[in-house]
């Protein structure tokens, strides 16, 4: 064969690879800038009790999972199914950031569908949100015992998320110390 | 139109009629961020409500004195580069800026030496020469 007729088809082929390649990422998935970082300071009210705050520092120690979600947000709803499965496994604990949500809608929310959290916090400006770069609910992160996050995943987690990345995540983040 | 939409959105800004200054920096470091839930648009544009929780953060924190280059630094330290409509000049987005003038070099020294290569035009006799001129008539 022709060379020039070679490095034409080779050209071609490589840049089909590349666009095909593109084509399989998730232009939503953001690769997010605090994997390795401290996870942000909060100390928000809690969901289920007003009147009592939860801190951030009461994770220290301790692998956890921190879950975002809402009453309002269909895709959370679809994944609850495989929090609460994850949360049951008891691995971790997996504490819910509640966001932009009113108390009448979310509590009732958890009534009905259950309630896998240790416990909720309640973010309803959605401020400690933005400092975890949420941009979407749901979103889940896993923060180790030194209070940094390992691993962030946006939108619903599936089953084969929580089995092949949190739970062997989780794992050995526990098995380091 | 767009002054309107911003009156209908944000009825604060008739109250905060006494620093049309900071609206307009609002509205300019605005331009500048993307929006990550619809993400062609910046969130000066887009009404999602994170734009609009965005928006509020970059007004009070100008507000309280910090500077432009302080909210994008709050920003990609949320949201990363991404959220920067002009990313920076590092390592991972090279490519991104040198890539199209490598790909401009690489096609002009393609092109010229296959117009280096091309033979010379061949020399006319004096006969073609009257007869190109006739047709040419």
């Amino acid at each position: 064969m022709n060379r020039r007729v070679a490095w034409v088809i080779f050209f071609f082929v490589s840049l089909v690879a590349l666009l095909a390649a593109g084509l399989t990422l998730n232009p939503r998935e953001v690769p997010s800038p605090l994997i390795g970082k401290p996870a942000p300071a909060f100390e928000l009210p809690r969901l289920d009790a007003p009147d009592k705050t939860f801190s951030h520092k009461e994770m220290l120690g301790r692998v956890w999972i921190m879950n975002v979600w809402a009453s309002w947000c269909p895709p959370c709803l679809i994944e609850h199914p495989v929090i609460t499965d994850l949360a049951k496994s008891g691995i971790a604990p997996v504490v819910g950031l509640n966001y932009k949500d009113k108390r009448e809608d979310a509590l009732p929310w958890l009534r009905k569908n259950g309630d896998p959290y240790a416990l909720s916090v309640f973010d309803a400006a959605g401020r400690i949100a933005i400092d975890y770069g949420v941009y979407g609910v749901p979103e889940t992160y896993v923060i180790d015992q030194k209070g940094i996050i390992r691993y962030k995943h946006i939108g619903p987690v599936s089953p084969e998320v929580a089995e092949k990345k949190l739970k062997p995540l989780v794992k050995e983040l526990q098995a380091r110390g | 139109m767009g002054r309107l939409l911003v009156l209908l959105l944000f009825p604060g800004v008739l109250f905060s009629q006494e620093s049309p200054d900071l609206e307009k920096r609002v509205a300019q470091l605005s331009n500048e961020l993307r929006c990550l839930v619809c993400q062609n648009q910046t969130i000066a544009d887009s009404n999602a409500p994170l734009a609009v929780d965005l928006r509020e953060q970059i007004r009070e924190q100008l507000k309280s004195g910090r500077s432009e280059r302080e909210v994008l630094e709050f920003m990609t330290a949320r949201y990363g580069d991404f959220v920067l409509y002009r990313p920076p000049l590092k390592a991972t987005t090279l490519a991104l800026w040198v890539g199209p003038f490598v790909l401009l070099l690489a096609g002009a020294w393609i092109l010229l030496r296959r117009v280096r290569k091309r033979p010379a035009a061949p020399e006319l006799s004096e006969e073609e020469r009257v007869r190109a001129a006739k047709l040419l008539e």
